[in-house]
């Protein structure tokens, strides 16, 4: 078989593009929970939520760490492997992320090193101003490179001069169309992908009878999260669904399995096989109308269908099909668990049942899944589109000899795969240590009181008592 | 040649501010890696990495700063450099993945930190291994008649040697950066090694300016052509100048520690200053060989550019958040200032 440099690429981008996200959808939650504990015990001084952040702090470290290696993979592929993409397009994507390397990226690596090595040398407030910035910073890093990627799907702003895109106006590509919806979308899930990753880690810690206190105040704090979140997150999904109805309407024809040109009463597919050569589906499981009405909110309403463009314009129907319906099932399974979470919570029986614990407990990847496959939504049913309308995938890769990707892909297939296993064997050990004695973290209040006291404080502890308080510190 | 102050000439600037901020930076920290296997104990290993554990993320940021200046100014010189150099820039990520990620998981495996300790070193030295040879086939000129993708432009004994040079110079950085964060024996170590590697680097750039000026009639042109040499003399002489100074400083370093000197007359903090003076002085000397272009000999700066809507609309971006990333940049510096100790610090 004659290898093609194009699949082999997009491969490439599409294996280490999910890899990365991964790791952000995780941290951009995980920061921001961080400094709400952090906030909240600089308030009430309740030193429950100093344990919550600094137990956390370290899962986060390692999580931003991957994220931050896979993450400059990708801002070097563009280039690599999609020369005259680069070229096209990057006198509109460069600056966006210009700016988000100028006002996130440093920002994050800046504070970072103060919020984890930083808690004897400033002050508590100090601390929390690194912590709270290093979140924001990875706010703002979503921003743009969602306003990047729904350039792509909804493109405006611009003009095309000798083949080259350019920019009329910033306001009209930032603001692009799609930009609202998928920020607020992605922002809602990550933070709902950190609040299942804490969740489910504090549930299987009352599940094991391990850290009880500890257990029960980040499990209560989740579930009331999740109950605010998960709703809110089906509110801005159906949003944004009708966004794509209108700007992308053979995505949204792939996402809901619908192949006539136009079909008024579109049922909902609870289950489906597309079949792309015969143009229709297998083994429909159908709830009549429910399409329509969520999409037009009229049982009648009529739905742009597959067969409305060329097979040539039409994206892989069955990746997108069964990934929107993955992520929507799960959505719907994690507003379950925070309703029925609340519903035990208002029993009082909440900590006691085993028989809920012990499945929450496993659903730690249950943001990332859902991450992951509605990205699969979003990326392949742009395609076969790059820009959506205007350039094709196809056209835009590197003309490189197709074993040198090969042999790259081959390197991160095994990378990658490696750093995962060592990724969940750390995350496994550290949550198994479970979290600092509160009485340790006690002399950590002493420390922050006064910034200059504690080097000096630390340094005794270091060299008067036994190492193991010192090995502990990390 | 002329030079128009433009849009174009300011973002050539820039770009060369991140490559060297990168160099200088990134530089000290991929030069612990190399200097790794020259370091044996555990203690040792744990002292080089506290003192960068804090500062990595932020140095290799301007990686990622230069290659996006890179797509957003000139994507033109983004899609050919990148496209051109795939298998080094595809190896120098991965040596960065490796070396990224030991960082954290050494200091939190028990069983596992030989590996970690092998990844640092190994993916840390590939990077800059990567870097220089980029580098040395950047001055050397890709061959205008070759299909760019498909050649192994970048692999000559020049650009092997620029590899190995530029590998030289990191570790040097290191052990200036070293002699400022240790004390004692490790302190000392540092300026040994650090002499040796100085006049490695030295003669390397001696090879390295004489092989380019004489492969190459266009950059010969340039320093010896009317009266170039007259005004670029100052470059070697100040770059002989800081070496002589640096080798004295470690040298005094050294010999502080032995008691043959004492404490008071050695200067911890100068070298890695000098050493950075060095580099600084030979990237103005590179720029002065390539200069106006990116891809030498066939594309310039000014064909590379983008579209003048780009270029401003960067503008205030950069002139807000320059200045104060290397403000907080410094402070987060400040607040690290002084010896690393010998004790677990952190989260």
């Amino acid at each position: 078989m004659e290898l093609d440099v194009s699949i082999l690429s997009r491969i490439q981008f599409a294996f280490t593009v999910s890899f990365h996200i991964i790791f952000p959808s995780i941290t951009i939650g995980l920061a921001t929970l961080i400094a709400i504990w952090e906030g909240l015990w600089l308030k009430t001084g309740n030193p429950q939520y100093l344990q919550l952040a600094k137990f956390w702090i370290k899962p986060f470290a390692i999580t931003f760490g991957m994220g931050v290696v896979s993450g400059i993979v990708l801002s070097y592929e563009f280039g690599t492997n999609f020369s005259k993409f680069s070229e096209i397009a990057g006198a509109v994507l460069g600056p966006l992320m210009a700016y988000e390397v100028l006002t996130a990226f440093f920002l994050e690596a800046g504070f970072l090193g103060v919020m984890l090595f930083g808690w004897q040398r400033v002050s508590a407030k100090m601390h929390f101003f690194a912590t709270v910035t290093v979140a924001i910073g990875t706010w703002i890093s979503a921003f743009w490179i969602i306003a990047a990627n729904s350039w792509m799907q909804t493109p405006q702003g611009h003009q095309i001069v000798d083949g080259k895109f350019e920019v009329v106006s910033w306001l009209e590509v930032i603001f692009n169309p799609s930009m609202p919806y998928r920020l607020v979308h992605m922002l809602l899930a990550a933070l709902i992908t950190a609040t299942f990753v804490v969740m489910a880690t504090h549930a299987w810690y009352l599940r094991k009878g391990q850290h009880k206190e500890f257990g029960r105040k980040g499990l209560s704090m989740m579930l009331w999260f999740a109950l605010v979140l998960t709703p809110l997150q089906a509110w801005v999904g159906d949003l944004h669904g009708l966004n794509v109805k209108e700007h992308q309407p053979v995505k949204l024809a792939a996402m809901e399995g619908i192949w006539a040109e136009k079909e008024a009463n579109v049922p909902l597919l609870l289950f489906a096989l597309p079949d792309m050569k015969a143009e229709e589906n297998h083994y429909e499981v159908a709830v009549p109308g429910v399409a329509s009405l969520i999409l037009t909110h009229d049982w009648h309403g009529e739905l742009q269908g597959l067969k409305s463009v060329p097979a040539a314009d039409r994206p892989n129907v069955p990746l997108v099909f069964f990934s929107f319906r993955i992520m929507v099932g799960l959505g719907l399974l994690m507003i379950g668990v925070a309703v029925l979470g609340a519903y035990l919570r208002w029993r009082g029986t909440l900590y006691q049942s085993n028989w809920f614990l012990w499945p929450v407990s496993f659903m730690a990847p249950t943001g990332v899944i859902a991450v992951l496959a509605g990205w699969y939504v979003v990326e392949i049913g742009r395609q076969p589109w790059i820009i959506y309308g205007l350039v094709r995938t196809s056209e835009i890769v590197s003309p490189l000899p197709a074993e040198r990707v090969l042999f790259s892909l081959t390197l991160f297939v095994l990378t990658y795969s490696l750093l995962f296993g060592v990724y969940l064997y750390f995350m496994r050990k550290l949550i198994k240590k479970g979290p600092a004695p509160i009485e340790h973290l006690e002399q950590q209040r002493i420390g922050v009181k006064a910034s200059g006291y504690a080097l000096s404080f630390t340094k005794a502890l270091a060299t008067d008592i036994d190492p193991s308080t010192t090995k502990g510190a990390n | 040649m002329e030079l128009e102050l433009s849009l174009e000439l300011f973002y050539l600037l820039l770009l060369g501010f991140a490559i060297l901020m990168y160099v200088l930076l990134d530089g000290f920290d991929l030069g612990m890696g190399i200097l790794y296997p020259w370091f044996d104990t555990d203690v040792e290993h744990d002292h080089l990495m506290r003192s960068i554990a804090h500062v990595w993320d932020g140095n290799e940021t301007w990686l990622v700063f230069g290659g996006v200046i890179l797509f957003g100014a000139f994507p033109a010189a983004y899609a050919s450099i990148a496209s051109t150099f795939y298998l080094p820039i595809m190896l120098m990520l991965i040596g960065l993945i490796f070396r990224g990620v030991a960082f954290e998981y050494r200091f939190k495996s028990d069983t596992s930190k030989k590996y970690w300790n092998t990844a640092f070193a190994i993916g840390s030295s590939l990077a800059a291994f990567c870097q220089g040879l980029m580098l040395g086939t950047l001055v050397q000129g890709v061959p205008a008649d070759f299909i760019h993708q498909s050649s192994f432009s970048w692999l000559s004994p020049f650009s092997l040697f620029c590899g190995l040079a530029v590998m030289a110079g990191y570790a040097l950085l290191a052990c200036c950066y070293l002699v400022m964060k240790s004390r004692g024996e490790l302190q000392q170590k540092a300026a040994r090694y650090g002499q040796r590697l100085l006049l490695i680097v030295m003669l390397s750039m001696l090879l390295v300016s004489l092989w380019t000026v004489w492969i190459e009639p266009e950059i010969r042109a340039r320093w010896f052509g009317g009266w170039h040499a007259l005004w670029l003399i100052p470059l070697p002489l100040l770059s002989v100048l800081a070496a002589r100074l640096l080798f004295r400083d470690l040298g005094r370093v050294n010999r502080s520690h032995k008691a043959e000197l004492p404490v008071q007359e050695r200067h911890e903090e100068r070298p890695f200053w000098l050493a950075s003076g060095l580099f600084l002085l030979a990237f103005v000397g590179l720029l002065v060989s390539v200069f106006p272009y990116l891809l030498p000999r066939q594309l310039t700066y000014m064909e590379a550019a983008a579209p003048d809507s780009s270029l401003i609309f960067m503008l205030p971006g950069i002139f807000i958040f320059v200045p104060l990333i290397c403000a907080y940049t410094l402070w987060g510096y400040k607040i690290f200032a002084g010896k690393v100790e010998d004790y677990q610090e952190g989260y």
